[in-house]
């Protein structure tokens, strides 16, 4: 009951009180940010050291690293969890990772079959457009 | 006849005159949406790199132009500048107001840092002829990299006017409140550079 009043109080008492879960801590903040290097280093290493020969898989492993390195932010460093402001701002993430997904995915997509079924172009062709 | 929604006589009209107490949570719920709209604009910007990034009409491709070694400069200066916001927040909320001016300060600098770095990239490239009328690639390169560098620099205008404004007031709840939401803002740009760099410099010189 006191930690249920504590939590709704807590914009009325914001100047004295510190809630810590909500801003974020110490530990919080070097986690993100020593997680943030090591996920920022690998995929510039993978792409000018080139240990993996394969272009597609470095591809894949760099995009793969990048979503991690966003969600690690979003943790440690915007505080997002299910439970802040009652779970709309986890709701409004998701719908506009919907529409973020949509408009990439939609985009690439038909721009890319649009693109296969153009007329080819020579390179003699492309240098001479106008 | 007579209407039955009218009050039945004998109860007072009862006013609402006062206004419902607003949480800080609503301000920063908004301005979450906000930063969600914006994550749309990215979202659009990306798309139409994605589309014309491959087009280079003869002129020069990213593999050409990308200077690696100083991107990994640049995400550096914004990673450092998302964690000493951090530990600005962690100094306002221990009231300490010295310490939080110090820490906007280190995050105003390598904001600043950043900013020069990436003007630095965007004069060399139109120096070399490859602006943004070279090519669709290079449009749609400066509109989305240019429109990240906008923001920053709108975020460092934001930095500088808290600063004063803790400065002549304080650390007080309005100030808290505005400095989540710059905090909300800053790491906001911090996670569309991953993009930006995973997608348009690391992707583009591994093509």
């Amino acid at each position: 009951m006191s930690a249920e009043t504590a939590h709704h109080g807590g914009a009325h008492a914001h100047g004295a009180h510190q809630d810590g879960a909500s801003h974020g801590s110490f530990r919080g903040y070097v986690t993100g940010f020593v997680l943030s290097v090591i996920l920022t280093a690998i995929p510039f290493w993978l792409v000018m050291a080139r240990p993996l020969e394969s272009a597609l898989w470095t591809g894949i492993v760099i995009m793969a690293l990048a979503v991690v390195q966003i969600v690690v932010h979003m943790i440690y460093f915007l505080h997002m969890n299910t439970k802040s402001e009652g779970g709309w701002t986890i709701l409004a993430l998701i719908f506009t990772v919907t529409l973020v997904a949509i408009t990439l995915v939609g985009s690439l997509w038909v721009m890319h079959h649009l693109n296969t079924n153009m007329m080819p172009m020579s390179a003699h062709d492309a240098r001479h457009a106008p | 006849m007579m209407h039955t929604d009218t009050a039945p006589p004998g109860t007072e009209p009862v006013f609402h005159l006062e206004e419902e107490h607003h949480p800080e949570g609503s301000t920063l719920l908004g301005f979450w949406l906000y930063l969600m709209s914006d994550c749309l604009i990215f979202a659009v910007l990306f798309a139409t790199y994605g589309v014309l990034g491959r087009n280079y009409a003869a002129g020069p491709s990213p593999k050409d132009l990308f200077d690696l070694p100083l991107v990994a400069l640049n995400t550096a200066m914004l990673l450092f500048s998302s964690i000493t916001y951090g530990f600005a927040m962690l100094a306002m909320d221990k009231g300490r107001q010295a310490a939080t001016q110090g820490w906007l300060a280190v995050t105003g600098l390598f904001g600043l840092a950043f900013l020069g770095i990436e003007l630095y990239e965007f004069s060399h490239l139109i120096h070399e002829g490859a602006g943004p009328q070279r090519s669709a690639f290079l449009s749609a390169f400066f509109t989305l990299v240019g429109t990240h560098g906008l923001h920053v620099t709108c975020g460092l205008i934001w930095l500088v006017v808290l600063m004063v404004q803790v400065g002549q007031r304080g650390l007080i709840p309005e100030n808290q409140r505005r400095l989540m939401c710059l905090s909300m803002f800053w790491h906001f740009l911090d996670v569309i550079w991953i993009g930006v760099f995973t997608f348009v410099y690391l992707m583009g010189v591994l093509q």
